[in-house]
């Protein structure tokens, strides 16, 4: 149960952040970059003993040109789809050497980092059978909504509307035509004990989230929103406000899943969806007609979420043995 | 479970797996590798095996969790065939150049499509490059011994590569055939516990699997040929040293009735018992044939094969792949190629046959050897002849 795993869980302050960073400096990522401050963060908020394993992607490029590493933790890189599988392996492998007393009994975090290619595409079939399998490790999606380490081309977790190298706004068609996958429903499906949305604005609930997600027997599943200046065109020195907007506008909810009851970070007030994409030029072409398709859904969404979380309140005061 | 007894070979396997103590088994299930990992999720849930089994959703998990469990230092194995290995191909490359040492039984089987579930070597043939250490098993002692072997040769830290023990899907998987089971004492001796010269350790924390730009990539190239051209030195005294222990002798590259013999027939797998039962036939009606089989397929065993060769004047080589549209199988190919410099050699005929389980008799075998013997007295340039196609 994961009241029980989480007895020792203490809240991040800003003064009880740890010093430890597992995730140093000197690594190679763009300016302004949100998805290694995401990555970064998580790395210090789990912090060791960890082993990361990384998907292909920008994460992985930017951190590893041999004979340079970003890593001050154990970490390895094998392929694009297979990072749930390796963790796997690595956590299987970790709990049988501990049983056969070959290593030191204690617990080591097993994290793995892929974006949302390596997630919510390719690597979606390794990622749900560990999932199912219930390895005990924390699987992190930094999500920067295209593959943009391969030059902004177009995922299942590209936004509606969204421009990118392959789904480009042409004469016929306005950018992305299809809606993003809901990747943290997807795991929640899976009947895990912890699956939570976070964004690099609100860091403290983020590594809270990753912390939560290390202590917790089982599967964990983080979904980070990690802006890219450079696929999405927008400022250098904008990754936290969108980060913020995007939570703001409920286009990205800030939720947690916790042994299958959602749990929402409420925003009754909503800024407009403009807000948000006015200031991504991915976004620029956007007619007021498709800005309001996009508020449309957005507010869905939200509700939709909210009934979730209702239907998860009311399944829990059913079974809390204080009301009967 | 020791003496010899008779036994379906991949349930032999799968005790040799046990017998070598692995502590992680990564698997997904195709024909006709499935008796060996049904087996060894029995011993696991038995107590009887204490390793992990993980039940992973393809062969592509099943490899890349292998490669997890090795790169923390388990002694990790895996178990396929024929599609089962073509999906696992992107990671065949990276175990051997990231040097994860680990184990995996390829129970040969033809590549779809037509979809078939018989025999050839398709499967781990278009896996020739991999860089890992390919023995090929004739019988299911060969089998057994081969997976105990393999172990060590790949943990040995001169080596550090993936090793493929391949045995013929169904006519060698599935057949029943009396194994000698060495004593777990025995196999303790030979095959101690895996101890990892680099290993995902919090207290001593590497990168593996780093980015490599055209400054670097070569070398590591280099590294990985070095290596798995080394490892024939290490396969040498791991049979050497399991030849003291359990009295089986093993080499590179097998000789049969080579003695006197003007042509040899040149096999690979388990086809190599049959073709030697042709060779008794032929011989006993007067015939100089004989026969090598090649045991070690990578590291390429030249200087082994030359001296295996060196009286012959015909070789008669049956290759169960094709390469389309090329100079023929992958075996002639590599025997051709090695020739190539040599002043004086055999005349090479090649053979493609028994492709998707198309059966091997003894009398194909004759006929296989007779047209070598043909097509080398006419002179002509041959590249390969498909035996055995119907034309109706």
């Amino acid at each position: 149960m994961i009241a029980e795993d989480l007895k020792d869980f203490k809240r991040f302050t800003p003064k009880t952040l740890p010093q430890e960073e597992p995730f140093v400096f000197g690594h190679r990522a763009c300016q302004g970059c949100g998805e290694v401050l995401a990555l970064r963060l998580v790395a210090k908020a789990i912090g060791s003993p960890m082993i990361v394993v990384s998907a292909t992607g920008c994460m992985e490029i930017i951190s590893s040109p041999y004979p340079q590493t970003a890593w001050a933790v154990p970490w390895i890189h094998v392929a694009f789809e297979n990072t749930a599988a390796v963790a796997s392996g690595i956590e299987v492998g970790l709990k049988t050497l501990m049983a056969k007393g070959r290593i030191p009994e204690k617990k080591i975090a097993v994290v793995a980092f892929a974006g949302d290619g390596g997630t919510a595409d390719i690597g979606l079939q390794s990622l749900s059978g560990a999932m199912e399998r219930g390895h005990d490790f924390v699987y992190v999606c930094l999500d920067n909504e295209a593959y943009m380490n391969t030059g902004i081309q177009r995922s299942s977790s590209t936004p509606y509307g969204a421009m990118t190298t392959t789904s480009p706004a042409g004469k016929m068609t306005p950018g992305q035509t299809t809606w993003k996958k809901n990747l943290a429903a997807i795991i929640a499906a899976h009947n895990v004990p912890y699956v939570a949305t976070a964004s690099p604005a609100y860091h403290l609930d983020l590594m809270n989230k990753a912390k939560k997600a290390a202590m917790i027997k089982g599967p964990a599943y983080l979904h980070v929103y990690s802006p890219c200046p450079t696929g999405w065109r927008h400022g250098t020195d904008l990754a936290i406000e969108v980060s913020r907007l995007v939570v703001e506008t409920n286009i990205f909810p800030l939720f947690e899943v916790i042994e299958g009851n959602y749990v929402v970070r409420k925003n009754n007030r909503p800024k407009a969806v403009e807000d948000y994409l006015k200031g991504q030029r991915r976004f620029s072409h956007l007619t007021p007609e498709l800005i309001q398709t996009i508020q449309k859904r957005v507010n869905e969404e939200y509700e939709r979420l909210l009934k979730l979380e209702g239907l998860s309140a009311a399944a829990e005061s059913k079974t809390d043995p204080k009301e009967e | 479970m020791s003496g010899r007894k008779g036994m379906e070979v991949s349930i032999a396997v799968a005790e040799a797996v046990k017998l070598a103590n692995a502590d992680v088994i990564a698997a997904y299930p195709i024909t006709p590798q499935t008796h060996i990992v049904e087996h060894l999720s029995e011993l696991v849930a038995d107590g009887e095996l204490k390793a992990a089994f993980v039940p992973v959703e393809s062969e592509h998990s099943a490899l890349s969790a292998a490669m997890g469990a090795a790169a923390v230092g388990a002694r990790a194995y895996t178990a396929t065939a024929s599609q089962g290995l073509a999906l696992m191909h992107e990671i065949m490359f990276i175990t051997s150049s990231i040097r994860l040492p680990l184990v995996m039984t390829v129970v040969n089987r033809a590549l779809s499509a037509p979809i078939n579930i018989w025999n050839d070597l398709s499967d781990i043939m278009a896996e020739r490059d991999c860089g890992w250490i390919q023995l090929f098993a004739i019988n299911g002692q060969e089998a057994v011994d081969l997976t105990l072997q393999a172990f060590k040769i790949a943990e040995d830290p001169r080596v550090l590569l993936p090793v493929a023990v391949n045995l013929d899907g169904f006519i060698l998987s599935h057949v029943i055939e009396p194994v000698d089971m060495p004593e777990q004492e025995m196999v303790d001796r030979f095959l101690p516990v895996f101890k990892p010269t680099l290993r995902l350790d919090p207290d001593n924390p590497v990168t593996i699997g780093a980015f490599g730009s055209p400054d670097v990539f070569i070398e590591v190239k280099k590294q990985i040929e070095e290596a798995l051209i080394g490892s024939q030195k290490v396969v040498a005294e791991v049979w050497k040293d399991f030849e003291k222990q359990f009295g089986r002798t093993y080499k590179p590259v097998e000789s049969y009735k080579t003695k006197g013999a003007e042509t040899l027939l040149v096999t690979m797998g388990s086809i190599s018992e049959t073709a030697m039962t042709a060779v008794d036939v032929m011989r006993e009606k007067g015939q100089k044939v004989g026969l090598i089989h090649i045991r070690l397929w990578r590291p390429f065993p030249f200087k082994e094969f030359f001296q295996a060769i060196r009286e012959a004047k015909v070789l008669a080589v049956v290759d169960r792949a094709l390469s389309p549209g090329g100079p023929g199988g992958p075996v002639g190919l590599e025997i051709k190629s090695a020739l190539f410099d040599k002043k004086e050699h055999p005349y090479v005929a090649e053979f493609v046959a028994g492709l998707g389980g198309r059966d091997l008799t003894v009398e194909v075998f004759s006929e296989m050897s007779a047209k070598a013997e043909k097509y080398a007295k006419s002179g002509k340039e041959m590249r390969y002849e498909m035996i055995g196609v119907r034309e109706k």
